[in-house]
């Protein structure tokens, strides 16, 4: 049976993050990944990230996922990928399969940083062709090189819908309108602002009521919404377009930390679901951690100090790094997440996140 | 405004950003910590170099020189679309909401390497719309941004 110290799942911002900290000070790591070619969400982020130089701001998110392979690269450290994890066992292996045969690797500590997945939105009409998340209309545009459609309305005013409705216009669509069904745009005004500029109205208060079309998208009706969430009558209007976007959050894909007995919490501004985790993102079962996404939506600067923290975790609890070598590391990581999760936008996610660990270190008491 | 070209930072959001910071040669812009401060710039210190516009990941730095001519100033704006119009290109240019302004005229299409993608491109037009211009209409030369 192959065997290694730590098997990292997902080769995202928070995986590839992690296995640099537990190589670096001689750690052998495995890192598997369903996809093709690692990266995670990094690859379809060609946008500049925001944060200061220490989270590599004004750098763009795929450049940061090519700095961040250079260094696994550099590092010897294992990715194996086309690798769907389909299993965890409770003596610490780790069932994947690859080339259609499955195979099992033992770990010593495993970090599973599996990220999230889009949400759905179910209306008359979602179902026909040109109806899609707006992370995959991103894959499409800017991994794949391939215009999903020309007439785009984009649903969710998240930062996802903001940016990927920006990188569509870049890409050579309309984007006809973005609705949001909260009466304030949620995600970053400057992001807001670029789409304006470009000339995209933002309707607030509006959601979609229904997609038209025979074998595809061919027209959205969208309708206004009341102070109560009500639909207004008589506010419908309809859009032609031959795509419609939905970009209303992520939710954690956490089945692999559900298998491996994890305990969880239902945090609603994580995103659900997510599994308790203590300061050094360990759930509650020993040898498990988590880092990035799957432990509540939040971005891919976060993602990577979380797989920071958790790499360095790990790299303490087998030895790799003496105890004070190990606090002075996780104090620096602490100090970079906090600034990240400062400001309004932070504000919640940081509270969000105290909760959880305050929820996770009082149920181990 | 009234002395030469001038940055002009529309970040009005604290949000955790600090590029413009480092970016300015003259030490004009300050966000200190938290990160999550809203730039300061100091007019006194701002060359209008231009040296902010590009690196800023949200796109939100402007150069305005008001007395570019007699009648007219120069607007310049980070600029991410292809193609890139040329230099001495008549332009339709527009405002915040991507409405229609005015024509104008480019002058310069910077690009560099360095700037990782975002061009910087100046326009010249009629001094009333100075504080309004701040891209090239993506829809032509219509009044009502649709």
């Amino acid at each position: 049976m192959k065997t290694t110290q730590v098997a990292v799942i997902g080769a995202g911002p928070a995986g590839l993050a992690a296995a640099i900290e537990v190589a670096r000070v001689g750690g052998k790591v495995t890192v598997i990944d369903e996809n093709a070619k690692p990266g995670g969400q990094l690859f379809k982020q060609i946008h500049k990230f925001f944060g200061s130089k220490e989270h590599r701001a004004g750098v763009r998110g795929f450049h940061i996922g090519e700095q961040l392979l250079a260094e696994t690269r550099r590092l010897d450290v294992e990715v194996l990928l086309d690798s769907p994890v389909y299993a965890l066992f409770p003596d610490m292996t780790v069932g994947y399969v690859h080339d259609q045969k499955e195979v099992c690797l033992k770990a010593e500590k495993i970090i599973i940083a599996a990220g999230a997945a889009e949400n759905a939105l179910a209306f008359p009409g979602s179902t026909l062709p040109g109806v899609m998340g707006a992370g995959a209309a991103q894959t499409m545009i800017n991994v794949h090189r391939v215009l999903p459609g020309k007439k785009v309305l984009m649903i969710g005013s998240g930062n996802v819908g903001l940016i990927v409705s920006y990188q569509l216009m870049q890409a050579g669509a309309d984007v006809v309108a973005l609705i949001e069904a909260a009466p304030q745009i949620g995600g970053y005004g400057v992001h807001a602002a670029k789409i304006r500029r470009a000339g995209v109205p933002i309707y607030v208060s509006h959601t979609v009521k229904k997609v038209l079309g025979e074998q595809q998208v061919e027209s959205v009706e969208i309708v206004e919404l009341d102070s109560q969430w009500q639909p207004v009558a008589g506010s419908e209007k309809i859009l032609t377009v031959d795509t419609v976007c939905i970009a209303v959050g992520l939710t954690p894909l956490t089945e692999l930390a559900w298998l491996m007995g994890c305990e969880f919490v239902f945090v609603s501004s994580l995103g659900g679901h997510v599994p308790k985790h203590n300061r050094n993102m360990e759930t509650t079962v020993p040898g498990v951690y988590i880092a990035g996404d799957i432990s509540g939506v939040e971005e891919a600067s976060t993602a990577m100090e979380e797989g920071r923290l958790a790499g360095t975790a790990c790299a303490e609890a087998l030895g790799l790094l003496d105890r004070e070598g190990a606090r002075e590391l996780k104090a620096l990581i602490w100090d970079r997440m906090h600034a990240l999760r400062t400001g309004p936008f932070g504000e919640g996610r940081r509270k969000a996140k105290d909760q959880l660990i305050g929820l996770s270190m009082g149920g181990q008491a | 405004m009234e002395a030469g070209p001038v940055a002009f930072i529309e970040c009005v959001q604290e949000i955790p950003c600090n590029p413009c910071e480092a970016a300015c040669p003259f030490g004009a812009i300050t966000v200190g910590e938290p990160i999550t401060n809203l730039p300061v710039l100091h007019g006194d210190k701002c060359t209008g170099c231009g040296a902010c516009i590009a690196p800023c990941p949200g796109l939100a730095i402007f150069k305005v020189h008001l007395r570019y001519t007699e009648t007219t100033s120069l607007v310049e704006f980070p600029y991410e679309y292809g193609p890139l119009p040329d230099k001495g290109d008549s332009v339709p240019c527009g405002d915040r909401s991507g409405n229609y302004v005015t024509e104008g005229k480019v002058v310069s299409v910077r690009n560099p390497k360095a700037h990782d993608g975002t061009a910087v491109i100046s326009v010249e037009i009629p001094q009333a719309y100075c504080l309004e211009v701040r891209t090239i209409c993506r829809k032509g030369r219509r009044h009502d941004g649709q």
